[in-house]
């Protein structure tokens, strides 16, 4: 779709780690910390959508708050066009968070019950002064408009609306200051499935109407799938896979990313019986994560070297950008020598 | 042969300052033995309810109005609560949804499994014991004595759910009823638990009754799946039959919602406009009119849960008539 070496990326992410203490740990030098994100590296290219997989504790969520400088790494850099948000002065990163924008899963929570959506949707423009107060009325009227919700519900307080019209406020609010990206943290998890569907199609005709970058976070793969044009796989703090969509689903290379595919049930009951992939034992803890490969300890096709050496991720076929962090099976497919 | 679990007419409201809300209305199903039955549908539609009603655990301010709910030739709504106990937990059990909660944080595995041994198999303390390793090792997990001495914050949320598992399977029941029992999991370890649910089912011979929102779960395991929408049922049938001949424009609507991995790029997700009505139980004629892009003026009255085919019901006069078109 893209040639990707003519594109220059909106966000670089460059050796990002984030840990966090663990709660309750006595304070001391050898305080363990939980490695969310532990050493990431990818782009994100101007009009794609890039949609990060996992599961719970992979660290996904954790990359999106650190893309929108919600909080500050522990190490490594997130580059907007160039520039490090961690390194940038308080009063241009304001300026720049109106670019980067955030949804949130919990739509109740992330919108103030105490206010009408009138002034949820005023207060950031307000705030950024982006938009003279005369002109405030015309604007929320078109931002409502854009994200499907009739004009006369605007005075009107969050619990006032159904679990799918508060996502649809919660996308408004991130809209109303003019972003280039936004951040979409399992927007969709909490809706009931005729409700995502409806969802899922707002964001990707906003994305076509308004020429937007998105972060697509989520479990679950049939709706990334759906909205990404690219896809990150992770697993216990570090990406496994990265690909164009058709080509990550049409050949899987990692073992997680297979047997992640394998475990989504398929909505046709007629191919129940079909072989799939069943991983063994727990996620481990990522407060220890395991040495070497992070996934070995379920891996199908783990070899003595897994245990040991830590995986980089390695272009999968020459001229592609489809890349993956086992050198097992790449080794097996002849295409790098391990 | 007479079903397991023959449920008729079942009518449940909620009471709020005097005034009584019916959230569950004449719903009627049975359970056969060895089948897994599913009900489906979204937050709201009274499924929980309808799965929490059938042992007698609703909450105080809902109650059964009307209807019979038959367990091998017993009227379980006409049973106190004693005998009520000598079912629940030894032929009847249950999985739920939330099992941070089901277990008691401050006992040991080895206590919350020996205790309902005991009780419901009357085993001596030595015996319980033995029987209580046996099945965590049944429900597939390592060291299983040491678990026993563990508390539930000390595992992780799959392992609590085979925990939970093993003390539902542990009497033998003959059905398990399990609302949302993977929803709270991981895909990877979901699989785990589907397949184990699978496995135990046919070994033990057990009925499930699954109450899900999730298709993709329906499609995975089901024998017999009903459609549940606005506290009404609106479709049930053999779930191969289901998926290949939807006929209520509901059950369409959301087969055509799920996005699968499997579809073709350009594929546009069909949604639902518009949501699920409040008050509904005021709906005279259909529930799911305003939202149907087959509605006509005649689904304002009153719809009949009529059978297209033996084992296929379904409440859109419509669809009888065979006035819905395949798409």
């Amino acid at each position: 779709m893209y040639n990707e070496e003519e594109r220059k990326p909106l966000i670089e992410v460059r050796g990002l780690k984030k840990y966090y203490p663990v709660r309750g740990s006595t304070i001391s030098k050898n305080r363990p910390v939980t490695h969310a994100v532990d050493g990431v590296d990818f782009e994100i290219y101007e009009g794609e959508t890039l949609g990060i997989v996992g599961e719970s504790g992979c660290g996904k969520s954790t990359i999106g708050r650190q893309i929108v400088a919600l909080e500050k790494p522990t190490s490594g850099h997130v580059l907007y066009q160039g520039e490090s948000l961690s390194d940038m002065a308080t009063g241009r990163l304001r300026k720049i968070r109106t670019q980067l924008q955030m949804v949130f899963q919990d739509s109740t929570s992330s919108l103030n019950p105490r206010k009408q959506v009138y002034d949820i949707l005023a207060a950031p423009m307000l705030y950024h002064g982006i938009i003279e107060s005369n002109m405030l009325d015309g604007e929320i009227n078109r931002l409502l408009d854009l994200v499907g919700l009739p004009k006369s519900m605007k005075h009107r307080y969050p619990h006032e609306f159904s679990g799918g019209q508060r996502q649809r406020i919660g996308i408004a609010k991130a809209l109303s200051v003019k972003p280039r990206l936004i951040v979409c943290d399992e927007p969709v998890s909490a809706l009931d499935v005729s409700v995502q569907a409806q969802i899922l199609n707002l964001l990707k005709q906003l994305q076509d109407e308004l020429k937007l970058t998105y972060v697509f976070i989520a479990h679950g793969l049939g709706a990334v799938r759906y909205v990404s044009s690219r896809i990150a796989i992770m697993y216990l703090g570090r990406i496994v896979e990265i690909a164009a969509t058709q080509e990550l689903f049409d050949d899987p290379v990692h073992p997680y990313t297979q047997a992640l595919f394998d475990a989504s049930p398929l909505p046709a009951p007629k191919l129940r019986g079909r072989q799939r992939i069943v991983l063994k034992g727990e996620i481990p803890s990522s407060v220890n994560p395991p040495r070497g490969c992070r996934f070995h300890t379920r891996c199908l096709h783990a070899i003595e070297s897994c245990r040991i050496n830590d995986p980089e991720l390695l272009i999968v076929k020459s001229g592609s950008n489809h890349k993956a962090a086992c050198p097992v099976l790449l080794a097996a497919r002849g295409e790098y020598n391990a | 042969m007479a079903p397991l679990l023959q449920v008729e007419d079942l009518t449940i409201g909620f009471i709020e300052d005097n005034r009584q809300t019916i959230v569950v209305e004449t719903v009627g199903f049975s359970v056969k033995a060895g089948e897994v039955l599913c009900i489906v549908g979204e937050s709201g539609c009274g499924k929980s309810v309808t799965a929490l009603s059938l042992l007698g655990l609703l909450s105080p301010n809902a109650r059964v109005i009307d209807g019979s709910i038959v367990f091998e030739g017993k009227d379980l709504l006409k049973m106190s609560e004693k005998e009520l106990d000598s079912i629940r937990g030894s032929e009847v059990t249950m999985v739920f949804q939330d099992v941070m909660n089901s277990l008691n944080p401050v006992l040991t595995i080895g206590n919350q499994l020996t205790e309902v041994i005991r009780i419901h198999m009357n085993y001596d303390r030595k015996r319980a014991n033995e029987y209580a390793i046996e099945m965590i090792k049944k429900v597939g997990l390592p060291d299983a004595k040491a678990v026993m001495k563990k508390y539930p914050h000390m595992l992780s949320g799959g392992m609590q759910q085979r925990v939970m598992i093993a003390m539902a399977l542990a009497c033998d029941p003959k059905l398990i009823i399990a609302d949302e029992p993977t929803t709270a999991l991981d895909v990877t370890i979901q699989l785990q638990i589907m397949k184990l649910l699978v496995e135990l089912q046919k070994e033990f011979h057990m009925s499930i009754l699954l109450i899900t929102h999730d298709i993709g779960l329906v499609a995975e395991l089901a024998d017999r799946v009903i459609i549940m929408y606005a506290g009404q049922f609106m479709e049930e049938a053999p779930v191969n039959w289901l998926f290949d001949h939807p006929s209520h424009p509901y059950t369409r609507a959301l087969l055509e919602s799920v996005p699968c991995i499997y579809d073709s790029p350009d594929k546009k997700l069909t949604s639902i406009p518009g949501t699920v009505p409040e008050n509904y139980q005021d709906i005279e004629g259909c529930r799911f009119y305003g939202r149907c892009s087959y509605g006509i003026p005649s689904c304002k009255e009153k719809q009949v849960y009529s059978e297209l085919k033996e084992g296929h019901f379904v409440r859109c006069h419509r669809a009888v008539k065979g006035e819905i078109p395949f798409v």
